[in-house]
């Protein structure tokens, strides 16, 4: 009996749910429809870049990995992310401190340019590198008389990945470090801390999630980066091949099976990077939920 | 550690925050910095720290010139309204922060730090609470933890923003009453920032009263209280009933009626504004007793604990003025809504009116 009084009234409350909530028939449709969409456009293909990869067996996967040039491209695009993502880490600290600490002239114009990369095609932005740089470029002659390569070299490839690749850190710590204000660090400083001891010590903890998110995606788009990077390396097999143009060449040389395998690296290196983005987005919204002044009254 | 500021400006682009200021905070005194919001009082506040430069003027610790003197080297305890506490340290290494961050000569050994960082949370009586992140705290705890951190390098002198600001009224009254007892415990030269003018004449040995930049009265609590030095002060402590006539004598004639005056320096027949406040309207019925009053009409009565509030409106001129009576008196008077009483005001004190004041600047 009182079982029978007890089941009803979850059913009356959800019944009188909030005002945006829909019919259940609306729900199933919108989350279905986005599962689908999910499923087809982006499950799909990762299933089939796996599925290529391995095709022909782990035998033939592996020594697709490892044979000379493709293992080249994997090193240089290591060497890359290596280089671009700490350079862009001390950027974007920098960026988002000035930005978001001081008041200066052409603050906005600063905001503005570091988007720049995310309005620009990838394809300019190489070209950029190769009219300043290249043989015929404004540096051109100068350089090969001092026997310096960038285009089509190392140093090109760096460029052009450090441009594509600038805006992720500065982009994802200017809002948290404006939401976080002066307060912390000008207590610090009345308390007697140096300027330096203030940083380590009280702005970079409070940062510090919101930055190795900036730093995973900075280096997720960095060793993915193809446009840019196509247009600066020149595509020379065991030398300046990364491992999205790597993936390319073997494509068009109807070499599936290794031109898959590569590929499945890539999709591996972007399936760590989501699981690490969402472990560290849940730890951010903590440590930015630990802003509100007022704390839950016990 | 006395303070003093001299002809101390500040501007922000086109809005004057501090418009030549000069005061005296004496050794050991607790002043309160009251005023409005966008008075200056919180400027003030951080260029004496040093965490604001000023465009002109001078701060003097202890009559030697601050000025190119920083932050760090002032020794200023400074208390945020927000509590500016580091979220990602426990209590415990909160309130060691400052002495942590000594240079090597002087840092006290680890131990000495812990024996300090407890006797510091016992003084403010949270020693519990050490382990605790500041998230896990409430507001109130909060604040003595932050004046906890700022006690611990000794300073020489405490300044507090608003340090009651974000606080509900009930943690805020208690606060209030601990800090004055911790005061007179420690006898830091002090200085706190607040809007909130039973604050101030609470805890405070004395009030600076500022408004648009400059300051409009100096003294202690009884005395801004009493003895407004200006329209505005009048107005910011407590409610006021204002007067509009024209001096006569020691009277201000209000239509056809006149108001006693306090000593005034006004001449006769100036337009001059009438400060009496609430409690000090004493309202008689028509017919009783000699004196001349206010007609007015009783809108509403208000018991409110132990007095009674009477919301009237002038016959006059329809003006809507308080008056604060005992409750005794309600009783002797038995008023009812809607009947016509004489406002007699026991102490009226006289500004010129505003247009009066243009005039007396203006030579002609």
């Amino acid at each position: 009996m009182s079982e029978s009084i007890a089941l009803p009234l979850p059913a009356q409350h959800s019944r009188i749910a909030g005002a945006t909530s829909e019919s259940p028939l609306v729900k199933s449709l919108l989350i279905g429809t986005a599962l689908i969409f999910l499923a087809v456009f982006l499950f799909l293909p990762v299933l089939a870049v796996f599925y290529e990869a391995f095709k022909k067996g782990a035998a033939v996967y592996f020594a697709a990995l490892v044979e000379p040039d493709a293992w080249s491209a994997i090193k240089l695009t290591l060497l890359i992310a290596a280089i671009a993502v700490p350079l862009n880490l001390v950027f974007g600290v920098a960026a988002a401190w000035a930005i978001a600490k001081f008041d200066f002239r052409g603050k906005q114009l600063l905001i503005t340019l570091i988007d720049l990369p995310f309005s620009v095609s990838p394809v300019m932005a190489g070209l950029i590198y190769v009219l300043i740089f290249g043989a015929q470029g404004w540096l051109g002659p100068w350089l090969s008389e001092h026997d310096v390569k960038v285009i089509f070299a190392l140093p090109g490839i760096v460029l052009a990945t450090v441009f594509i690749t600038f805006p992720f850190v500065a982009r994802e710590l200017i809002p948290l470090m404006q939401a976080q204000g002066n307060e912390e660090e000008e207590a610090a400083i009345v308390l007697g801390a140096s300027g330096w001891r203030t940083f380590w010590h009280v702005t970079l903890p409070n940062i510090k999630w919101g930055l190795l998110y900036g730093v995973i995606l900075c280096n997720a788009r960095a060793m993915g980066e193809f446009g840019a990077v196509s247009v600066v390396s020149g595509h020379i097999r065991g030398l300046t091949n990364t491992m999205p143009l790597h993936v390319e060449i073997l494509y068009n040389e109807y070499n599936f099976a290794a031109a898959f395998a590569v590929a499945s690296l890539l999709a591996l290196l972007a399936l760590v990077t989501l699981v690490l983005k969402s472990i560290v987005e849940w730890k951010t919204r903590e440590s930015v939920s630990d802003l509100s002044p007022e704390p839950v009254q016990k | 550690m006395s303070i003093s500021v001299r002809n101390i400006a500040k501007r922000f682009g086109d809005f004057v925050a501090l418009d030549n200021v000069s005061l005296d905070f004496p050794s050991g005194e607790l002043t309160a910095l009251l005023g409005p919001s966008g008075c200056g009082k919180t400027t003030l506040l951080r260029i004496i720290a040093g965490l604001e430069v000023a465009d002109g003027g001078s701060v003097l610790l202890d009559g030697e010139d601050a000025s190119s003197q920083s932050v760090r080297e002032r020794q200023v305890g400074f208390v945020f309204q927000h509590y500016a506490l580091f979220r990602h340290m426990t209590v415990f290494e909160n309130v060691a922060f400052g002495l942590t961050v000594k240079p090597r000569a002087e840092r006290p050994g680890k131990a000495q730090i812990a024996h300090k960082v407890h006797e510091l949370l016992k003084l403010v009586q949270l020693d519990w609470l050490a382990d605790r992140y500041p998230s896990q705290l409430s507001g109130g705890q909060r604040q003595r933890i932050a004046l906890a951190r700022a006690l611990a390098v000794e300073p020489k002198v405490l300044l507090l923003d608003e340090p009651f600001g974000a606080l509900d009224a009930k943690v805020r009254k208690e606060l209030r009453r601990w800090l004055r007892r911790l005061h007179d415990e420690l006898h830091v030269t002090s200085i706190f920032v607040t809007h909130d003018q039973e604050e101030a004449l609470e805890v405070a040995d004395r009030v600076v009263v500022m408004n648009h930049g400059h300051v409009e009265q100096e003294g202690s609590p009884q005395d801004v209280y009493d003895n407004p030095a200006s329209p505005f002060v009048y107005g910011f402590l407590g409610s006021v009933n204002l007067f509009h006539g024209r001096v006569h004598g020691d009277t201000l004639k209000v239509g056809g009626h006149e108001l006693e005056l306090d000593a005034h320096t006004l001449a006769p027949g100036d337009p001059a504004i009438g400060f009496a406040r609430p409690h000090e309207l004493d309202i008689r019925r028509p017919g009783e007793g000699l004196a001349d009053g206010l007609p007015a009409r009783v809108l509403r009565v208000l018991p409110l604990g132990a007095s009674v509030r009477l919301e009237l409106a002038l016959a006059d001129d329809g003006q809507i003025i308080e008056a604060e009576i005992g409750r005794s008196r309600l009783r002797e008077l038995a008023l009812t809504e809607g009947e016509t009483v004489l406002v007699l005001p026991a102490s009226v004190r006289v500004f010129p009116a505003p247009a009066a004041a243009d005039k007396a600047v203006q030579p002609r």
